[in-house]
């Protein structure tokens, strides 16, 4: 018993299932959620310009969106996380400064990180769901009359959006836990809030216990999901 | 606009950055960066391995525990893994574990359940007339695994396993937060030193991880047009 003294540990449960604690952890699931709500959506609109300009007849645009997307991809999420928060505001003019101090800048800054991360990701999927796409869809309604953004509007993005769900909820997935990087800049997210726990409750098994099933809860949910999309709108005919 | 940026900082600190306090202290920055994403890659790639075979095990009683521990830990934040070998490690050995260890734990334990993923794939991209073929001229099973399709497979998962330590060296930032002075965490130091340089201190940084990410994520590439298999048909 002497060597592993985790057996001796005392547990008690009831902590993180009711009361202050759980507040707290309710609390940071809810921030979690937040801030993945507004990446994937925002991460999605940039994602797809980004992979539409990496699909440019023009070498700048496709050369500018390469770019993009190596940096991005590239550099650890933490870095860039500390780059918005402690080193943007040399390189934002001072109007955008004065804003950002008047909002949740913590959130603010995690946020756009986690957009712009997720966006380099997100880009490639959609370029590959474009390009899986037949090309002969794209000389169809090119002659047909549609302009090329018309086509891409009307004919290509309608199809390729279908196939790109499921890797798009994965970058969605990926989001989520990636959030938890938040808390290194303040942000009161999930894993902040365990870890808020086990310092105040000394409580750290339990906490973490929670925080890992709330994360597991979430993925084994958004997994289950994307299963039923698979088999319901992919593959409707097999069953 | 708060003027000019200001690189000077990066100089004075260069060698901080690049190896901590090393040969007179501990290796740190970027050095031990790559101390630790190397031997974690060395370790995932032997736990990938043997998780990647086992979850394709014949035997369900092996099959899906494998799979549940796989499943369980690709469904947490690299974080979460952290703070549980943070915590657990010490309470199970009974004693402390240095920061160091903690982490390459946590990146073991984290990026093998990725690596045992591309395994699986490689393993499954084999034709399973491959294996008919093996048991055929009467070697055992764990045999055609190891000689014939293990051999075809790997070639196949090489581009994957470097793309994987490339996320590994991102990863690594993480460690950070329990104190361990890679490159990330000098970077803080410094900027918590001199207070007015955060701005070129992280572009730094983030140049640094880019232009050793880049390589391998460059090499990668290489590596899939040269090994992509030649089929006779």
């Amino acid at each position: 018993m002497e060597r592993f003294p985790v057996l001796k540990y005392h547990f008690d449960w009831s902590i993180v299932t009711s009361g202050k604690y759980f507040d707290w952890l309710v609390s940071g699931l809810k921030v979690t959620l937040e801030i993945s709500a507004v990446g994937i959506v925002f991460a999605f609109i940039i994602g797809l310009i980004i992979a539409v300009l990496k699909m440019s007849q023009f070498r700048l645009l496709r050369w500018l969106a390469s770019a993009y997307l190596e940096f991005f991809r590239n550099t650890p999420l933490l870095i860039q996380i500390f780059f918005w928060y402690f080193g943007s505001y040399k390189l934002l003019p001072t109007p955008v400064n004065d804003w950002l101090n008047t909002t949740n800048f913590e959130f603010a800054a995690a946020a756009i990180a986690l957009t712009i991360y997720t966006s380099a990701f997100i880009a490639e999927d959609i370029r590959s769901g474009i390009l899986s796409i037949p090309k002969e869809q794209m000389e169809a309604a090119r002659s047909a009359g549609f302009s090329y953004l018309r086509s891409m509007q009307y004919i290509i993005l309608p199809q390729a959006v279908r196939i790109t769900v499921p890797p798009l909820v994965n970058q969605f997935l990926n989001l989520v836990k990636n959030s938890s990087l938040a808390m290194t800049i303040g942000v009161m997210e999930l894993t902040y809030q365990a870890r808020q726990v086990e310092s105040y409750s000394f409580k750290g098994f339990e906490a973490f216990t929670a925080a890992t099933v709330v994360y597991l809860g979430l993925s084994v949910t958004i997994t289950a999901l994307m299963d039923l999309y698979n088999k319901r709108v992919l593959n409707p005919l097999r069953r | 606009m708060d003027g000019m940026l200001n690189f000077q900082v990066i100089l004075d600190n260069f060698t901080y950055f690049m190896i901590g306090r090393f040969p007179n202290g501990p290796l740190g920055g970027l050095g031990l960066t790559m101390y630790l994403a190397v031997v974690s890659c060395i370790l995932s790639f032997f736990g990938g391995l043997i998780l990647g075979l086992l979850s394709l095990s014949r035997f369900a009683v092996i099959r899906y525990p494998v799979n549940l521990v796989i499943n369980t830990v690709r469904g947490l934040p690299l974080l979460m893994v952290i703070f549980w070998m943070y915590f657990l490690l010490p309470a199970l050995l009974g004693k402390t574990v240095p920061e160091n260890n903690t982490v390459i734990m946590a990146l073991t334990i984290f990026t093998s359940a990725y690596m045992s993923q591309i395994v699986r794939a490689g393993i499954e991209g084999i034709p399973k007339g491959q294996v008919e073929a093996a048991l055929s001229t009467g070697l055992k099973h764990w045999q055609a695994m190891l000689y014939i399709v293990l051999p075809q497979g790997m070639r196949n998962m090489i581009p994957s396993f470097v793309n994987q330590f490339v996320s590994l060296i991102k990863d690594t930032s993480l460690a950070f937060i329990v104190g361990v002075s890679e490159l990330t965490h000098v970077g803080t130091q410094i900027n918590n030193r001199t207070m007015s340089f955060p701005t070129e201190i992280f572009i730094f940084i983030a140049a640094v991880y880019f232009v050793l990410c880049f390589t391998f994520t460059s090499f990668s590439r290489w590596l899939e047009t040269r090994l992509t298999w030649h089929k006779a048909l």
